[in-house]
C-alpha cells in the first residue's frame, strides 16, 4: 500500500468514526420534511401528511421490533383503536378539539398495549418469539372482526367524522397547517424516543436483544422493561391512529387489522430496522412507489404485484433495508457510556501510527 | 461461623440423567472455594443450581442467612450472587465499555435509567475497573473484537465490578495459554478481601494455588472436599484423577 492510500483511508476511518451518518440523514431529512409543503400542491401536501401519520406507526413497530425483540402484529390494532376512540368522540360527543385527540389516542393506546403486555409478556416464563407474533396477530384479527360487526361503531363501513378537527374554534382543514401539526408531533415522537433507545435504559433494551437470558443473571428483569416499551410504542400507534382518523375523516375495519400491521413491519424491514429513521424512510419509501404506480395507467392493474415484488427483493437481499446502503451495524447499535465508541480512537491512531513504524524498515 | 452459602443434599435429572446426586457443599465467606472434576461430573450443573439457572428437583440452598433455593435469577442477583457462564455470555455487539455499565447499572431506578442519570457518575468505577484488567485500550471496541482471553476477563470484570457477595466462575481459563491463566490468577487474588468465591476449573495445579478449599465432584456426588493440603493427600481423588483425567 501506498502511503497515499495508508494516509487516505485512515483518514476516512478517523471521518467515519467521529461525524457517523444517521445525524446527517436525520438533518436532511428534516429539512426535507419543513420545505416540501412549498414545493408541492395542497393535494401532495395532503398526500404527504398522511406519510407522516404513518411514520408514527413504524417508529412504533420498530420500537417494538427493533429495540426490544417483540415481534408484534398488534400495532395496527392500537392505530385502530386510538382511531375509533378519536371518531366516536367526534360522532358521539361532538368533540374534534386538537388538545384532547392527542391525548384520547396515547392514552387508549398506551391501555389497549397495556393489557396485551400484561397478558403476553408478563407471565411467569419469558415468552417465545412466536407466541407473541400469533399472540398479537390473534389479537388484531379478533378487533377488526369485532368493529366489522359492531353496528354501534359503524359496523363494516366503518365511520366517518364529518367535522374538522379543531384548535379552539379554528377549524383545521387537510393542508398545510395540518401538515405541520403533523409534522412537529412526528418530530417529538421522533426526539423522545431517539432520546429513549439511547439512554441507559435503551443499553438494557441492547442487552435484551443480544443475549436476554445473560440480563437476567445481571439482576434485570428484562419482561418489565420490554413491556414499558412496548406500552409506550403503543401510545404511539394510538396517537397516529387518532391523528389518521381526522385527517382521512374516516376510520374503519381496515385501518384496526392484520393488514395496518403488516405494513408496519413492512415499513419498518425496508427502510431499515435498527434504527428509528429507517422506518421514517421506509414509509416514504413505500407510500411514494405505491402512489406514483397506481397512478401509471399501463400498471394501474397490476401495481399491489408489483409493490409486492419491489419489497420482496429488498427485504430478502438488503437485509438492513435501505438504510444499510449508508449506515453500518455498528453505528446503528451506537454507544451508551460516557465514553463513545469514538474516544478510543486516538490510542488505535497512534497504535495504527505504531505498526506503521514498524512496517517501514522492513 | 454460619457459612455464606450452604447447599445441602442437591439433586437434579435432567431426564433420568441424575447430574447432581445428593451434593452439599458449604462455603465462608471471603474464601476462594474450587470445585473440581472430570467431564460431566455435574460442576457446571451445580453452579447453575446455585445460580438459579436451574431449579434443584432436591436439597435447599441458603444464601446469606435465607433460603433461596425457590428465588429467580434476578432476585439472587440483587441480593449480590452473581454467575460466570462456562461459555462466555457477554453482549458481543456492545463496547466493552458499555458491557460493564451494563453490568454495573443493574440496581438503578427506572428514571435513572430513562434520564440517563448515572452513567456519568459510574464512569471512574468504569475506568478503574477497566485499567485493572488491562481493558483501557479496547474500551471503545465491540466486545465480539477481543481475543477470547480477553472475553473472559471483561466477564470476570463485569462480575467483580458488582462487588458480589458471592461470584462463582465457571472455567475463568477455559481456552487460555499458560501465561494468561498465571494472569488470571493474578487478578483474582486481589478481590478476596470483598468477595467470595467458587471457582471451577479443570486444571488443579492452577485452582491449588488460589484457593483454601476444594470440592470433588464424581458423576454428580461428592468425592471428597476439605483444604487444598487434604484434597492433595487424598488417596480417593488420586484414583480418580490418575484413570480418568
Ligand atoms: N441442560 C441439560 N440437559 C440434559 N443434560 C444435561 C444438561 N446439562 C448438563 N447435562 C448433563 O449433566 C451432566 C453434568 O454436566 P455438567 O455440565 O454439570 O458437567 P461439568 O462437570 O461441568 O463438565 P465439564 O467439565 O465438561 O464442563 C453431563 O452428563 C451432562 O451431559
Ligand atoms: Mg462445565
Amino acid at each position: 500500500m501506498s502511503p497515499i492510500i495508508k494516509k487516505a483511508s485512515l483518514f476516512k476511518k478517523i471521518l467515519y468514526r467521529q461525524a457517523g451518518v444517521i445525524p446527517i440523514v436525520e438533518i436532511l431529512l428534516l429539512i426535507l420534511l419543513i420545505i416540501i409543503p412549498f414545493f408541492v400542491g395542497d393535494f401532495l401536501t395532503i398526500i404527504i401528511t398522511r406519510m407522516l401519520i404513518l411514520a408514527l406507526l413504524a417508529i412504533s413497530f420498530e420500537l417494538c421490533w427493533g429495540y426490544s425483540g417483540i415481534m408484534t402484529f398488534g400495532q395496527g390494532l392500537f392505530f385502530g383503536m386510538g382511531g375509533y376512540a378519536v371518531a366516536l368522540f367526534a360522532n358521539k360527543a361532538d368533540f374534534v378539539q386538537l388538545w384532547g385527540v392527542i391525548p384520547i389516542g396515547l392514552i387508549v393506546g398506551m391501555c389497549a398495549s397495556f393489557l396485551i403486555a400484561w397478558l403476553l409478556l408478563l407471565g411467569k416464563r419469558p415468552p417465545e418469539l412466536i407466541f407473541i407474533a400469533l399472540g398479537t396477530l390473534t389479537f388484531s384479527y379478533a378487533a377488526e372482526r369485532l368493529v366489522a360487526g359492531w353496528y354501534w361503531v359503524g359496523g363494516g363501513n366503518g365511520m366517518s367524522i364529518f367535522e374538522y378537527l379543531r384548535i379552539g374554534s379554528f377549524e383545521v382543514e387537510p393542508g398545510r397547517l395540518f401538515y405541520y401539526i403533523v409534522a412537529t408531533i412526528l418530530l417529538l415522537v421522533y426526539l423522545t424516543s431517539r432520546f429513549l433507545v439511547r439512554s441507559q435504559f435503551g443499553l438494557v433494551l441492547a442487552g435484551a436483544r443480544q443475549n436476554e437470558k445473560r440480563l437476567a443473571f445481571l439482576g434485570y428483569k428484562v419482561q418489565k422493561f420490554k413491556a414499558i416499551v412496548f406500552c409506550f410504542a403503543g401510545a404511539i400507534a394510538g396517537l397516529g391512529g387518532g391523528l389518521y382518523a381526522h385527517h382521512e375523516g374516516f376510520i374503519g375495519p381496515g385501518n384496526v387489522g392484520i393488514g395496518i400491521s403488516t405494513m408496519a413491519v413492512l415499513y419498518a424491514l425496508f427502510g431499515g430496522a435498527g434504527s428509528l429513521i429507517g422506518p421514517i424512510i421506509g414509509v416514504l419509501a413505500i407510500e411514494s412507489i405505491s402512489f406514483t404506480l397506481s397512478d401509471i395507467d399501463a400498471v394501474r392493474g397490476y401495481w399491489p404485484i408489483i409493490l409486492g415484488v419491489i419489497l420482496l427483493v429488498v427485504v430478502t437481499f438488503k437485509q438492513d433495508g435501505l438504510l444499510g446502503f449508508v449506515v453500518t451495524q455498528r453505528e446503528r447499535i451506537g454507544s451508551f457510556g460516557i465514553l463513545k465508541a469514538t474516544e478510543s480512537k486516538p490510542s488505535e491512531t497512534s497504535q495504527h501510527l505504531k505498526n506503521e513504524k514498524n512496517d517501514s524498515p522492513s | 461461623m454460619i457459612p455464606l452459602l450452604e447447599a445441602k443434599h442437591i439433586s437434579k435429572y435432567f431426564g433420568v440423567l441424575k447430574a447432581l446426586d445428593g451434593v452439599s457443599i458449604s462455603v465462608q465467606e471471603n474464601t476462594f472455594h474450587g470445585l473440581i472434576g472430570p467431564n460431566g461430573s455435574g460442576k457446571s450443573t451445580l453452579l447453575k443450581v446455585i445460580a438459579g439457572d436451574h431449579y434443584p428437583d432436591e436439597g435447599n440452598l441458603t444464601f446469606n442467612g435465607n433460603d433461596v433455593t425457590n428465588h429467580t435469577p434476578e432476585l439472587r442477583a440483587q441480593n449480590g450472587l452473581n454467575l460466570k457462564f462456562q461459555i462466555t455470555a457477554i453482549f458481543p455487539e456492545l463496547s466493552v465499555y458499555d458491557n460493564i455499565l451494563l453490568s454495573l447499572q443493574s440496581s438503578e431506578s427506572f428514571w435513572n435509567l430513562v434520564l440517563s442519570n448515572s452513567r456519568a457518575s459510574l464512569h471512574d468505577r468504569i475506568m478503574d475497573t477497566l485499567e485493572r484488567f488491562k481493558l483501557v485500550d479496547r474500551a471503545g471496541s465491540l466486545a465480539s473484537e477481543l481475543s477470547h482471553g480477553l472475553q473472559q476477563w471483561l466477564e470476570i470484570a463485569m462480575a467483580v465490578i458488582r462487588k458480589p457477595k458471592l461470584l462463582l466462575l465457571d472455567e475463568p481459563t477455559g481456552g487460555m495459554s499458560p501465561e494468561e491463566r498465571r494472569a488470571t490468577g493474578e487478578l483474582l487474588l486481589p478481590i478476596k478481601k470483598d468477595c467470595t468465591l467458587i471457582i471451577v476449573e479443570h486444571d488443579l495445579e492452577w485452582i491449588k494455588d488460589i484457593c483454601d478449599n476444594l470440592t470433588v465432584l464424581d458423576q454428580g456426588k461428592v468425592l471428597d472436599d476439605g483444604t487444598v493440603k487434604h484434597i492433595e493427600s487424598s488417596q480417593k481423588v488420586k484414583e480418580v484423577y490418575t484413570s480418568r483425567v
